[in-house]
């Protein structure tokens, strides 16, 4: 079941995205959606899609994982580019019925809506595929930073972060023993009805619940024990370098901006 | 030898409405350097005994003393920092995300700089021989290694007493050596004091002194050697008999006069060659 979710899935490698800082990486994947929606003609999207692709390319991730991370949100997509495609008005009409009418612009829109779709998809799943989960939340604890100045928790908000990813495979295993004890039990997940369905989630939750909070006293006790008093005077172990090939890749994406700026309407 | 443990009079009630203590009126002392084994039923309160000493629990009476202070809740932290405990568990108290950020993690919470605590965290790893497990998560260790990493975490943090709370308990027998081997070897090297909270009897026969707990209260104190001759009666205090001792019981039964006093394996070995050859 967790295996097809390529959503937040890492896969391990050495390329030059892989060794990219992990704040260059979210914050460039952030600005990438925010540029996507400057493009607004087809020069432009196609542009982007080289852009993208090409960074695909370096990844040397295999492209199926990417194709994989679009399958999601297919019903979404499609969704959108339909009501698009049959309700935008303008331009030449090729097709009429009722409400429905297929125009040259909503033809338009559509593709583009489905470019931009596809696009910012591309991008988060690079992301998440190039960058360990840990040096994720490293990033994240950095570039929330600067909000200590309005006592937002950022040290607090990280240390959760990362004990939550670090127990995410331990749960796993934990659901995968219970799911296997209580089928050997007799309780039949995934069978029947909706309401028999979620009866039977029942003898999963409960236990997977109790263990979590034992486990959470446990660590609470351990963390205690090894003198940990909350963020204050603590130091780092890990710490995140900003190399030559980061300040290049900023310097990338202000000529794709300026390109982009260049190219649209 | 002077005493680096003390406990006076030591009382300690989970809920105020409990009919009985957890501990009741425990007064004890361990020198620097000992390694004491404290043996004891389920329930008998070993775990809380060892969660007082560096003030997880405190106690509703009576008092501790670490090193030279007393322990309260201004010197809670210093006190910390001498005592290093291994728990139960290993999934459940390993924080960081890798192996080498759970060594570290102790030391980030002291504010040790980034350069010493590399040094360091490579040492305890080396120490405890997981030095090519630095980068793996702990999904990937088996317990026992765990556990050497937890040990890692808390050699690193150069305390002067460790505490290993039912540490073996939930590892199969390899990883049970394993740890015992590495808490020797680290003992020696350190001159650490160990106080460990225990079921298994190896880790009971490699102690210097075993304390027996019963129903809260301190019942029996001495060398593993007087505390295992007690025989069947082991069992009910809470340990498994040696298997010297099984070895005896079995002999007895089928009517061989056997020696009362306590054999290690080697004694009894011995004892059955000289014997055979009596005949």
């Amino acid at each position: 079941m967790m295996n097809k979710l390529i959503l937040g899935r890492y896969i391990p490698g050495d390329s030059l995205i892989h060794r990219l800082d992990p704040r260059t990486k979210l914050l460039m994947s952030f600005y990438f959606i925010g540029i996507i929606f400057f493009a607004n003609n087809w020069q432009s999207y196609l542009f982007l899609s080289v852009f993208t692709l090409f960074c695909v390319f370096l990844s040397k991730v295999d492209f199926g994982f990417f194709l994989r991370g679009v399958r999601p949100l297919l019903w979404l997509i499609l969704f959108t580019v339909a009501l698009q495609m049959f309700f935008t008005s303008g331009g030449q009409i090729y097709w009429q019925w009722g409400i429905f009418r297929l125009t040259e612009y909503g033809v338009q829109n559509g593709i583009f809506i489905f470019c931009r779709f596809v696009l910012i998809i591309f991008m988060s799943t690079l992301l998440t595929l190039t960058t360990p989960p840990l040096e994720l939340s490293d990033a994240i604890e950095y570039i929330l930073r600067p909000l200590k100045a309005i006592k937002f928790p950022v040290h607090e908000i990280s240390l959760m972060l990362s004990i939550a990813l670090r127990f995410v495979p331990t749960l796993m295993d934990e659901t995968e023993k219970i799911m296997n004890a209580q089928r050997a039990r007799g309780v039949d997940f995934g069978e029947g009805n909706l309401v028999q369905k979620m009866k039977a989630v029942v003898p999963l939750l409960i236990p997977l619940f109790v263990s979590s909070f034992n486990r959470a006293d446990d660590l609470a006790t351990a963390m205690e024990a090894r003198g940990y008093q909350g963020g204050e005077g603590r130091s780092k172990y890990r710490v995140l370098h900003w190399h030559t090939r980061d300040t290049i890749t900023v310097i990338v994406y202000v000529f794709v901006t300026v390109g982009l700026i260049y190219l649209r309407n | 030898m002077k005493p680096i443990i003390e406990l006076n009079n030591l009382t300690f009630k989970y809920q105020r409405t409990d009919a009985r203590p957890a501990l009741e009126d425990v007064s004890l002392s361990i020198n620097q350097g000992e390694w004491v084994a404290i043996i004891g039923h389920n329930g008998s309160g070993k775990s809380t005994l060892a969660k007082t000493i560096n003030g997880l629990l405190l106690p509703e009476s009576g008092s501790v003393k670490v090193g030279s202070k007393e322990l309260n809740e201004e010197n809670i932290w210093s006190v910390r920092k001498m005592v290093g405990m291994v728990f139960q568990n290993p999934d459940n108290q390993f924080v960081g995300a890798t192996v080498e950020d759970d060594v570290a993690f102790g030391m980030e919470n002291q504010g040790v700089p980034r350069d010493e605590m590399i040094e360091r965290v490579k040492n305890a790893l080396e120490q405890v021989r997981m030095s090519e497990f630095a980068t793996k998560e702990p999904v990937r260790l088996s317990g026992g290694q765990k556990q050497r990493v937890a040990i890692a975490g808390v050699v690193a943090l150069r305390p002067d007493i460790i505490i290993l709370d039912e540490a073996t308990s939930m590892l199969d027998p390899e990883g049970r050596e394993e740890v015992i081997a590495t808490i020797k070897k680290i003992k020696e090297e350190n001159n650490l004091t160990v106080l460990s909270i225990t079921h298994d009897i190896d880790e009971a026969a490699n102690a210097n002194r075993v304390l027996v707990m019963r129903q809260g209260q301190l019942v029996d104190e001495g060398t593993p050697e007087k505390i295992f001759s007690a025989g069947p009666k082991l069992v009910e205090m809470g340990l498994d008999l040696p298997f010297p001792e099984k070895l005896k019981q079995s002999l007895k039964q089928r009517g061989v006069d056997v020696p009362q006093n306590y054999l290690t394996e080697e004694g009894m070995v011995d004892w059955l060659w000289t014997s055979i050859l009596k005949k």
